[in-house]
């Protein structure tokens, strides 16, 4: 059984009047009871991303009465983050993530010390935000910040409490225990840039981060409780529409980089050449590239362009400009509908699945072809505001 | 032999189901499965490096060897938050 804290620590916590009365279904459990409800006051955690595993990490855990919490995130509220966020309200929308953040767990608990880290995490600041937590719980939507938050953990020996998700699926298990594999075990290399979608890219059911969340907040829970048997070990792998949680064996790596027997890796490193994200190419006067300002001025000049469009059907007819729907994976089979002598601008949503667009197209001789940065929806702030946004 | 292949996430997607049952050659390497992914998808080769395997719910190598009635699972990772 893990224990996360110092027993002197837990001593000197003392539970108000107030605590007692708000804390009293916990205290009633034998598990949990006044000593374990001592740890939980005792214990900090921090939360990286304020996004959808955030948010209902954020309230629980403040719900529970942790000490103290750290939450990451340099983000502000979208609108399309409603759908889940469930940390953040409709009139939050334009603020600081960590804004509503901290207001809203403070209305919930006033008890709970809510430390703000409005960065974005990098190899520089990470060991520092980190080191006074006991366990880190990883909430981002990245892979650079998924892998930096893994080695940060197995460098300072904390526990890395991991929950992902994809449209329907979640993951999630607590990497980096003394005992227990590490993320690196589980996926030593990232998958190269741009192929898995992200939340804004691909969608995501927003009830999904809610379970995985809260399956993050109950390991999390377990852990400073030093109850239970954690998900060391095991990836728990959910499913929403068949509603079937799976499990996977995992074995710590000996030749794991940073965990195994001999680590290469000792330090942080940069984790966004790691993980193959090169910083984007300019996008003002670079050939790879096309601002939607300097789009619509060649259509405004009458030039010739040929429009791309690489979504999918739906995200089609929820919104279009016009252009010719060809799905990115079914661009190879259908390439020969495009002409190679005739400047191509593609799009997608955002941007990412156009550029994987773009590369493929120039590999096969298409020069002229680039990629509208920001998408249909910079098109949409920027050129068109009659345009829905998604 | 037959082996039931079951694909997550992404990879459930690219090759247009979820779970199938595949022939593989008697005393083949789970690594087989993925050469009858990348068949079937040609986009599954950009992936090989970073696709998990697992035979009857435990993380194995691609090398690790497959017997008849196995369930290979593809996990391939995800990073939405």
């Amino acid at each position: 059984m893990v224990t996360m804290l110092d027993e002197r620590q837990v001593k000197n916590i003392r539970l108000t009047r107030e605590e007692i009365k708000r804390y009293g279904r916990h205290l009633i459990i034998p598990e949990v009871g006044l000593e374990g409800q001592k740890k939980l006051k005792a214990a900090g955690v921090l939360i990286v991303g304020a996004g959808g595993l955030g948010s209902p990490l954020a309230l629980y855990l403040a719900a529970a009465g942790i000490g103290r919490i750290g939450i990451v995130d340099f983000d502000v509220v979208d609108a399309s983050n409603l759908q889940r966020q469930v940390l953040h309200t409709t009139r939050d929308v334009g603020r600081p993530k960590l804004q509503s953040a901290k207001e809203h767990m403070e209305a919930l608990n006033p008890n709970v010390a809510v430390d703000t880290y409005p960065t974005s995490l990098n190899s520089e600041n990470a060991l520092e935000i980190f080191e006074p937590y006991d366990v880190i719980v990883d909430g981002t939507d990245n892979f650079p910040t998924r892998y930096l938050v893994n080695d940060a953990c197995v460098l300072l020996g904390k526990p890395n409490v991991y929950g992902s998700i994809f449209r329907f699926e979640g993951q999630a298990s607590v990497f980096a225990t003394k005992e227990g594999p590490c993320y690196r075990c589980l996926y030593p290399e990232p998958p190269p840039p741009g192929l898995v979608p992200s939340c804004a890219e691909g969608g995501v059911l927003g009830v999904l981060p809610g379970i995985v969340g809260t399956i993050q907040a109950n390991e999390t829970v377990k852990l400073l409780l030093g109850i239970g048997n954690p998900l060391v070990g095991r990836l728990m792998l959910f499913d929403a529409l068949e509603m079937q949680f799976r499990e996977l064996k995992l074995r710590k790596n000996p030749e794991c980089p940073v965990c195994g027997n001999n680590p290469s890796i000792t330090e942080l490193i940069d984790y966004q050449a790691f993980c193959g994200v090169t910083p984007g190419p300019k996008v003002d006067g670079n050939e790879f590239e096309i601002t939607v300002e300097e789009f619509k001025r060649k259509l405004d000049d009458g030039e010739d362009v040929f429009v791309l469009d690489v979504r999918e059907p739906h995200e089609y007819e929820i919104v279009n400009i016009g252009g010719m729907l060809i799905p990115l994976g079914e661009l190879p089979n259908r390439v020969r509908e495009l002409d190679s002598a005739r400047s191509i601008v593609v799009h997608c949503h955002v941007g990412g699945r156009s550029r994987r667009a773009v590369e493929f197209l120039r590999e096969i001789g298409f020069r002229k072809a680039r990629n509208l940065a920001g998408g249909i929806d910079k098109w949409a702030e920027k050129v068109d505001t009659s345009l829905a946004r998604y | 032999m037959k082996v039931t292949l079951r694909l997550f996430s992404i990879a459930k997607e690219m090759a247009g189901f979820e779970e199938r049952e595949v022939e593989v050659a008697s005393g083949a390497q789970a690594g087989a499965v993925l050469d009858i992914l990348t068949g079937l998808n040609p986009r599954f080769t950009d992936w090989r490096g970073s696709l998990r395997l697992a035979v009857n719910q435990e993380y194995v190598p691609e090398g690790h060897l497959l017997r008849p009635g196995d369930e290979v699972a593809i996990i391939p990772p995800v990073s939405g938050g």
